[in-house]
C-alpha cells in the first residue's frame, strides 16, 4: 500500500505538470479555443474508454451499450444544472448521473452476468435503446429535439481533473487483489470460482464501475458542449467508445489513453477535409487494425514502477 | 472423518453423471478414486466444491453438511480443489497465481510463510514468478495449479488427476509432491486415470464405473485384485 503511494504520488506529480503545462500553452496561445475543445473531447473519451476497457478488457464482459450510461449521466448533469447553473449544480449533476447509472446497470448487470456467455452485449445493447427512446419521449428531457443552451460550467480544467481521478481509481483498483480477482474471472471462470470468487459478484462490480464513470463522461459532455439529444447518445456513440478500447489495446489502459488522443488529434485535423474526413479516419482505423491487430498496446502498461525498479537494478549493476 | 460422501447422484439435465455414490477420507489420508473417463470423477469433485449442485445425497465435511453451501464458503472452510487441465490464470504472473490461491485468506503473517513453502517445494515458481503463467510448460503449470491450491492452506485438498499429460520425470515428481502434501498434514483426494501410481501411494481407493462405486479397499489391496487389473492396470 505504502509503495504504492509513492507511484501515485509519482503519477499526480505527472499530472500536476501537465496541467501547468496546458495552462501555459494556452497563455501563449498556442492552444487556442479550437484546440481546447479537442483537448476537452479527448479528455472525456478517455473516460469513457477507460470504463469500457475495464468491463471489456479487465472483467471479460462485451458491453455494446456504453451510450446509454452517458445519456444518464449527460441528462442528470443537463437538467440539475439548468436548475442550479452553479459549481455545486454541476458536482451533484455528476453524482445523481453516477448514481443513475449505477443503478441502472445494477438492474441489467445482475440478471445476465450470472450467466456464463455474451448475454450482457445483447442487454446493454437494448437498455441503452430503451433509455435513448424514453429521453425522446419524456417531457422533462424536452424530446427528440433534446436540451440546449446549457450553462457552461465544465472547463478544460474540470475535465481534467476528473480525467486524472478516474484514472487513478481505475488503475488502483486494477492492481488490488480485488482487480486480480476481476481478472482471474476474465481468464477462467471456474478456476476463478474455486478459489473462492464470487465470479459474478466481481463480472457486476467491474460493470457498475465502468458503467459509473461514464456517466461521468457524459455530464462532462453535456455542461462543456451545452447541447444534448437523445441522439448523440445511440448506438454509433457506443461504438466509437469501443474502437478507442479496440485501437489502443483491449486489457491497456496506456492504449485507451493513446488511442483516445491519437483519434482525437486525427479527428481535429481532417476537420478541413470536409466530406473526406470520414473516409480519412475510416481508412486510419483500418490501416491501424491491419498493422497492430491487437491494438496500439496489446495489453501493455507503462508502469512507473518498472521504471523505478529499472533504475535500481541498474544502480546495483554498477 | 473428514469427509463423508453419502448417496451422491448428480445429473446434467437428464444425463445421470453420479448414481448414489458414497465413499469417505479420513483426516491425514490419501484416498484415491480411479475410474475410467467418464465415470463420474470430476463430477463429484466439483459437486464437493460447490461448483454442482447434486440431486440428491449428502456430502458431510468436518461434521457439517456442505452440498448446499457455495463455494466461497467451502473454500474458506479448508477444501481446495485443483481442477482437472489445470485451469491456471493466463493472463496472470505466476505470483499473482498464488495471490489467487490465497484470496479468501486474513491470517497474513501465515500466509506469507505459506508462499515461502511453495517457493521451496516447487523452485520452478520462484524463478519464475513474475512470468505470465501461460508461458510455462505443463508439468510447470500442474506445479503452478497444486501451488496455487496450497496457498489456500487447506485441510482437505481435491487433486484432479494431476498427472495428465505429463512426461514420466515429471508424473514421478508430481506423485512424490503428494506424499510430501499427506507428511505435511494436508488430507488428500486424488483422482486418477494412472490407477497403478495412484494406489501406489493411497491409503485407500475405490473403483467408479459409470456413476457407481463397484469396488473399494486399501490401495495395496485393490493393486492386487484381479478385476482392477484387468480393467485399469493394462493387465
Ligand atoms: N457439463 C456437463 N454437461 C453434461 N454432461 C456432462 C457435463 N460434464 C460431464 N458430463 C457427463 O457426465 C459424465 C461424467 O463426467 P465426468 O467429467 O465427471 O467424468 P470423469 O470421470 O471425470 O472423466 P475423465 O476421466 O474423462 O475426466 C460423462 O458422461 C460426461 O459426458
Ligand atoms: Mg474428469
Amino acid at each position: 500500500m505504502k509503495r504504492n503511494l509513492k507511484y501515485n504520488l509519482v503519477w499526480l506529480l505527472i499530472a500536476v505538470v501537465g496541467w501547468i503545462l496546458i495552462n501555459v500553452l494556452e497563455g501563449v496561445g498556442i492552444i487556442d479555443q479550437f484546440a481546447e475543445t479537442t483537448l476537452v473531447l479527448i479528455g472525456i473519451n478517455i473516460i469513457l474508454a477507460s470504463g469500457l476497457n475495464l468491463i471489456i478488457g479487465f472483467s471479460g464482459q462485451f458491453s455494446l451499450g456504453h451510450a446509454g450510461f452517458m445519456a444518464l449521466g449527460a441528462y442528470a448533469a443537463a437538467l440539475v444544472t439548468q436548475a442550479m447553473p452553479t459549481e455545486l449544480g454541476l458536482a451533484l449533476g455528476i453524482i445523481i448521473g453516477m448514481i443513475l447509472a449505477g443503478v441502472v446497470a445494477l438492474i441489467i448487470g445482475i440478471p445476465t452476468l450470472r450467466l456464463k456467455g455474451d448475454y450482457l452485449a445483447i442487454a446493454t445493447m437494448g437498455a441503452a435503446e430503451i433509455i435513448r427512446i424514453i429521453l425522446i419521449n419524456l417531457k422533462i428531457t424536452n424530446g427528440p429535439a433534446g436540451l440546449y443552451g446549457l450553462p457552461q460550467l465544465a472547463s478544460w480544467s474540470t475535465v481534467y481533473v476528473l480525467v486524472v481521478v478516474t484514472t487513478v481509481l481505475t488503475v488502483n483498483f486494477i492492481h488490488s487483489r480485488n482487480g486480480r480477482a476481476v481478472m482471474s474471472v476474465r481468464e477462467d471462470e471456474i478456476a476463478a470460482e474455486s478459489m473462492g470468487i464470487n465470479t459474478t459478484k466481481f463480472k457486476v462490480a467491474a460493470f457498475v464501475f465502468g458503467g459509473m464513470t461514464a456517466a461521468i463522461g457524459g455530464a462532462l459532455h453535456a455542461t462543456y458542449i451545452q447541447t444534448i439529444a437523445p441522439n448523440d447518445f445511440g448506438i454509433m456513440e457506443s461504438i466509437s467508445i469501443l474502437i478507442i478500447v479496440v485501437m489502443g489495446g483491449i486489457g491497456s489502459m496506456t492504449g485507451t489513453f493513446a488511442a483516445a488522443i491519437l483519434l482525437g488529434v486525427l479527428d481535429m485535423v481532417l476537420q478541413s477535409f470536409g466530406a473526406l474526413r470520414m473516409v480519412l479516419y475510416s481508412l486510419a482505423l483500418i490501416l491501424i487494425m491491419v498493422f497492430r491487430p491487437k491494438g496500439l498496446f496489446g495489453t501493455w502498461e507503462f508502469s512507473v514502477k518498472r521504471l523505478f525498479n529499472r533504475k535500481k537494478r541498474a544502480k546495483e549493476e554498477v | 472423518m473428514l469427509l463423508e460422501v453419502q448417496d451422491l447422484s448428480v445429473n446434467y439435465g437428464v444425463i445421470q453423471a453420479v448414481k448414489g455414490v458414497s465413499f469417505n477420507v479420513n483426516a491425514g489420508e490419501i484416498v484415491t478414486l480411479i475410474g475410467a473417463n467418464g465415470a463420474g470423477k470430476s463430477t463429484i469433485l466439483h459437486t464437493i466444491s460447490g461448483l454442482i449442485r447434486p440431486k440428491s445425497g449428502k456430502i458431510m465435511y468436518d461434521g457439517t453438511e456442505i452440498q448446499k453451501e457455495k463455494s466461497q464458503k467451502i473454500v474458506a472452510s479448508g477444501i481446495s480443489q485443483v481442477p482437472e487441465g489445470r485451469h491456471i490464470f493466463p493472463g496472470l504472473t505466476v505470483l499473482e497465481n498464488l495471490q489467487m490461491g490465497a484470496y479468501l485468506r486474513k491470517d497474513r503473517e501465515q500466509t506469507k510463510k505459506d508462499y515461502q513453502t511453495v517457493f521451496e517445494r516447487f523452485p520452478v515458481l520462484a524463478e519464475r514468478k513474475n512470468q505470465d503463467a501461460a508461458t510455462l510448460s505443463g508439468g510447470e503449470q500442474q506445479m503452478l495449479a497444486m501451488g496455487r491450491a496450497l496457498m489456500a492452506a487447506p485441510k482437505l485438498i481435491l487433486l484432479d488427476e494431476p498427472s495428465m499429460g505429463l512426461a514420466p520425470i515429471f508424473i514421478n515428481e508430481i506423485f512424490d509432491i503428494i506424499q510430501a502434501i499427506q507428511k505435511n498434514g494436508t488430507t488428500v483426494l486424488l483422482i486418477e486415470q494412472n490407477a497403478a501410481k495412484a494406489l501406489a501411494i493411497a491409503d485407500r481407493g475405490y473403483v467408479l464405473s459409470v456413476g457407481k462405486i463397484v469396488l473399494s479397499g486399501t490401495g495395496k489391496a485393490l493393486l492386487a485384485n484381479k478385476d482392477v487389473q484387468k480393467a485399469y492396470l493394462g493387465g
